[in-house]
């Protein structure tokens, strides 16, 4: 089937399976590695990519489900003037360490900043628990985030 | 409290910048699974359904004939090779021969164009198995009528590193005994005894990326890029295996989506190469989630443990009898059963103590190294009975901690290292953070654990720094950039002994083609040994380059002027080496390098009704001697922390007649962000008492032991003593109707 969309800013169409998954469609057919594949069942985070601003685990969507919508994964978004001050903030707390979750992490702290939605530190806590990280302990994730959103952490 | 004058230092002690972060961030950081090469066929593994059964035939032809598969490898396939490997023991084939023993072994693989075919093609295989009887516990393998899942002598691997293996007893692969004096006399006259059985789960290591590894076979050259930890060691084994020369494995590492042991020594790298050589092309094995869970895991642990004290609070006597359940395979099973051992005791002045660690075979999924092994299983045990005993006697825990703990320079274990740090005032840091001694609220508890993984492993690392004329170092050094940072802490270590800044000194993962020989990166050993490597290699271009300026005290500014000076040209390199060395045999018994401080506290609220406990605020003691990069330092306790509430209060593989019934991230939790305790601390401590670079050394494994007994004492201080972990809210529930029924709940 044909599938038209924009990718990380740019107009696309290809001809893919139906039951082509939008994960194996970024990382093979357009060399996106950043989206990483772990648990397979939504519940680790490492292979969001934003749809329409919106957080979505790419290992379980289908890429004729993005038809029509606007896909940005971390490549795009490390594109953006925006992404300086989220490098700032990850590197200034070192809130990363082995790297594998930290394309999805960003990718859905900048959906929640975008949608104002992290008004405190437990709110942080609450909107991040569907992004696992398996290295950090989180607390240095939860300052950088803070400091993002302007709270106190 | 000495206060040490420190020399100035430029690099070395500051919260550097990870040299990985650009990378990683932008998500251009390559792993494993990221790696497209030409020709590369996609690997699929059959597994067996069955714990435990004689495989009786397997029929290929219809996979084979499947279009877009390029071959099917079986046990017939390995025939000309010894097919058996395994570091500690070699007792598993790389694919099963005429019989599984746990659900989950590779029976049979295929390599296909695409993963669709690959994993079509592993459908229709058909196997026809006879099933056995399941040995499924560790008691039903020491039972005197047990199935033997293992016959034959015990062939030693070449990495087990535990002197003269014995001969295996029954199921019990491995058995580790230690002792001093005569515990039995001090239980007869003690005044207190406590005494009790314990068990610990089976955990998940869950590195994010799974297992993972890229083969290519050209005549007798294998390449491999494999997710591992300890390249040089899987070098070996390949070469073993496969009967060709070590220089004729190149084994190459990128970054690790993490590993927490998970990915130490070899796990699917035979199995890919074996496929790889049948297919004749490039094949890369990709696990999902359940098959790295059956991969390998944590032991389980039964144990029996008591202790005896006097009245006034000292320390007579401990007794501990505990069996690893190892699994069908030994993997690392020996050497986390010794150093479960060893972290038995505890760091106490004992009278006499005995020890008995058994490694025990089961079929279930094989158990190898996870963080902080053996001492993760041991402490809360040893110490909740410490907490205890001090309850009884009436006397404040800590003090019962201050007044028994060993001090600096005190014998652990007969002819091994003796205490190289400062445990009483470790304990009492972490004390003070979570407010020891302040008043409480009804159903809030606090309690500290001390303990000591031997830590370090075999002492063998070499390093090699390359000076280019214009000024830019390159480090060349084994050790795997886990995620721990040591690319970072050896670029702050060649750049502090060389005058220049970080961002000149680059520090590349192992190729074992051009990188020096590095013996592993666990252990917490890499700072401290490798690093020591790397200070050495370090040092050694400075010599030369003070050779050719005629005098000390160089400024990285003439460096290029040097160069022509020495070269003749603007070219040239000069070329530094560094190593390390055991300065004894190197042997277990003489070991560890250092001993890693495993010191925590917790403050935990419970909710009794529901069972559920709230870790409100924890502590660890990073006794570092030196932190070469005190922001990693904080950062690896804090990661350790996590796992170690994991551990304590929610992770469990759960078996049930060898078949792992929870095995995917749905059914087996990990913390999450709403998992962090309210206040979350590290101490760093710096001694300046290690061996490593600057008096470092290793941290990173010590909090995952300390935290889940210092979560366990503070529960029993709230008033419910556990004796088995997870501590989920029904377990603790259930516990409470029980002290409820025993007229002690509440207290």
């Amino acid at each position: 089937m044909t599938v038209e969309l924009r990718l990380n800013g740019k107009e696309i169409r290809d001809e893919v399976a139906p039951e082509r998954l939008l994960l194996d469609y970024l990382r093979e057919d357009h060399g996106l590695t950043g989206a990483k594949r772990s648990c397979e069942v939504q519940v680790c985070g490492t292979c969001t990519v934003l749809v329409d601003g919106l957080p979505v685990s790419s290992c379980c969507t289908i890429v004729a489900d993005v038809d029509g919508r606007d896909v940005l994964t971390i490549e795009g978004f490390a594109d953006l003037p925006e992404f300086e001050r989220f490098e700032r903030a990850f590197v200034d707390h070192a809130a990363l360490q082995c790297g594998f979750c930290t394309g999805g992490m960003l990718l859905t702290i900048k959906s929640l900043l975008d949608g104002d939605e992290l008004t405190n530190v437990g709110e942080i806590r609450r909107c991040l628990a569907g992004n696992i990280c398996r290295c950090t302990g989180y607390r240095g994730i939860v300052e950088a985030v803070a400091e993002l959103a302007g709270v106190v952490a | 409290m000495t206060v040490v004058e420190r020399p100035r230092l430029a690099h070395v002690g500051r919260p550097v910048a990870r040299r990985d972060a650009g990378e990683k961030l932008r998500g251009q950081a390559q792993f494993v699974g990221d790696l497209v090469l030409r020709r590369m066929l996609q690997g699929k593994v059959l597994r067996s359904p069955l714990a435990h059964a004689r495989v009786v035939s397997i029929d290929t032809r219809a996979a084979e004939e499947m279009p877009g598969v390029a071959c099917v490898l079986t046990g017939a396939d390995t025939a000309d090779l010894d097919p058996y490997w395994g570091h500690a023991i070699k007792d598993r084939p790389i694919v099963a021969l005429d019989r599984v023993r746990f659900a989950g072994e590779p029976v049979a693989a295929v390599a296909a164009e695409d993963e669709a075919t690959a994993t079509a093609a592993v459908n229709a295989i058909e196997v026809e198995y006879e099933e056995l009887p399941v040995v499924g516990t560790v008691d039903d393998a020491i039972a005197p009528d047990a199935t033997l899942l293992h016959e034959g002598p015990v062939r030693p691997g070449l990495f087990h590193g535990l002197g003269e293996l014995p001969p295996r007893d029954g199921n019990v692969c491995y058995r580790y005994a230690i002792g001093r004096g005569e515990p039995e006399s001090h239980f007869a006259r003690a005044e207190l005894v406590v005494e009790g059985e314990y068990t610990f789960p089976a955990v998940y290591q869950y590195a994010m990326e799974t297992h993972t590894v890229v083969a290519h076979v050209e005549r007798d050259e294998l390449t491999v890029w494999s997710t591992c930890q300890h390249p040089f060691l899987v070098r070996a084994e390949l070469a073993d295996l496969f009967a060709v020369p070590l220089a004729n494995v190149r084994l190459i590492v990128p970054y690790l989506g993490g590993g927490f042991g998970s990915k130490s020594y070899t796990k699917m790298e035979p199995l890919t190469v074996a496929l790889a050589r049948k297919a004749r092309r490039p094949v890369r094995i990709q696990n999902t989630v359940d098959e790295s869970m059956v991969t390998t895991r944590r032991h389980g642990m039964n144990c029996r443990m008591r202790t005896a004290m006097t009245g006034d609070g000292r320390l007579l006597a401990r007794e501990v009898d505990c069996w690893f359940d190892t699994g069908a395979y030994a993997d690392n099973g020996p050497r986390v059963t010794a150093t479960g051992g060893d972290a038995a005791p505890g760091p106490y002045r004992w009278d006499a103590y005995r020890v008995d660690a058994r490694c025990v075979y089961t079929n279930t999924s094989p158990a190898g190294s996870y963080r902080a092994f053996g001492a993760t299983h041991l402490q809360w045990i040893g110490e909740s009975q410490i907490d205890e005993l001090a309850r009884r006697a009436g006397l404040d825990p800590l003090d019962v901690r201050r007044e028994n703990l060993c001090r600096p320079g005190e014998e652990l274990r007969a002819g091994g290292k003796p205490l190289d740090a400062d445990l009483v005032g470790d304990v009492e840091q972490v004390a003070a953070v979570i407010g020891w001694g302040e008043p409480k609220r009804e159903h809030v508890g606090r309690g500290v654990s001390v303990g000591l993984l031997a830590a370090g492993a075999h002492p063998v690392s070499t390093a090699i720094v390359r000076l280019e004329a214009d000024g830019q170092v390159t480090v060349l050094v084994g050790t795997t950039e886990v995620g721990q940072g040591p690319r970072t802490a050896f670029a702050q270590i060649a750049a502090e002994e060389l005058g220049v800044d970080v961002e000149r000194v680059t520090v590349r993962g192992a190729d074992t083609r051009f990188t020096p020989y590095d013996r592993s990166t666990g252990a917490s050993r890499s700072t401290t040994i490798a690093g020591l490597a790397v200070q050495r290699a370090a040092i050694h271009v400075r010599e030369q380059l003070e050779g050719i300026a005629g005098h000390a005290g160089l400024d990285a500014a003439t460096y290029p002027d040097l160069f022509r000076q020495h070269f003749g040209l603007a070219g040239g390199e000069l070329i530094g080496r560094g190593g390390v060395a055991p300065t004894g045999s190197g042997s277990y018994a003489e070991g560890p390098v250092f001993w890693e401080v495993c010191v925590g506290a917790a403050e935990v609220e419970l909710e009794p009704e529901t069972g559920m406990v709230h870790v409100r605020r924890t502590a660890t003691a990073a006794d570092v001697g030196r932190a070469i990069n005190p922001q990693l330092v904080e950062r690896q306790d804090e990661g350790a922390t996590l796992q170690g509430l994991g551990n304590a209060l929610f992770e469990e593989m759960v078996f049930e007649d060898g078949l792992l019934l929870n095995d995917s991230l749905l059914e087996y939790r990990v913390p999450s962000f709403e998992d962090l305790p309210d206040e979350m601390t590290c101490v760093i401590v710096e001694n300046e008492d290690g061996p490593g670079p600057y008096g470092a050394k290793g941290c990173g494994e010590g909090a995952l032991a300390a935290i889940p007994a210092a979560v366990v004492n503070a529960l029993a201080d709230a008033g419910v003593p556990m004796n088995e972990l997870p501590l989920t809210p029904e377990r603790v529930w259930r516990r409470i109707q029980t002290l409820k029924e025993e007229g002690t709940w509440p207290r």
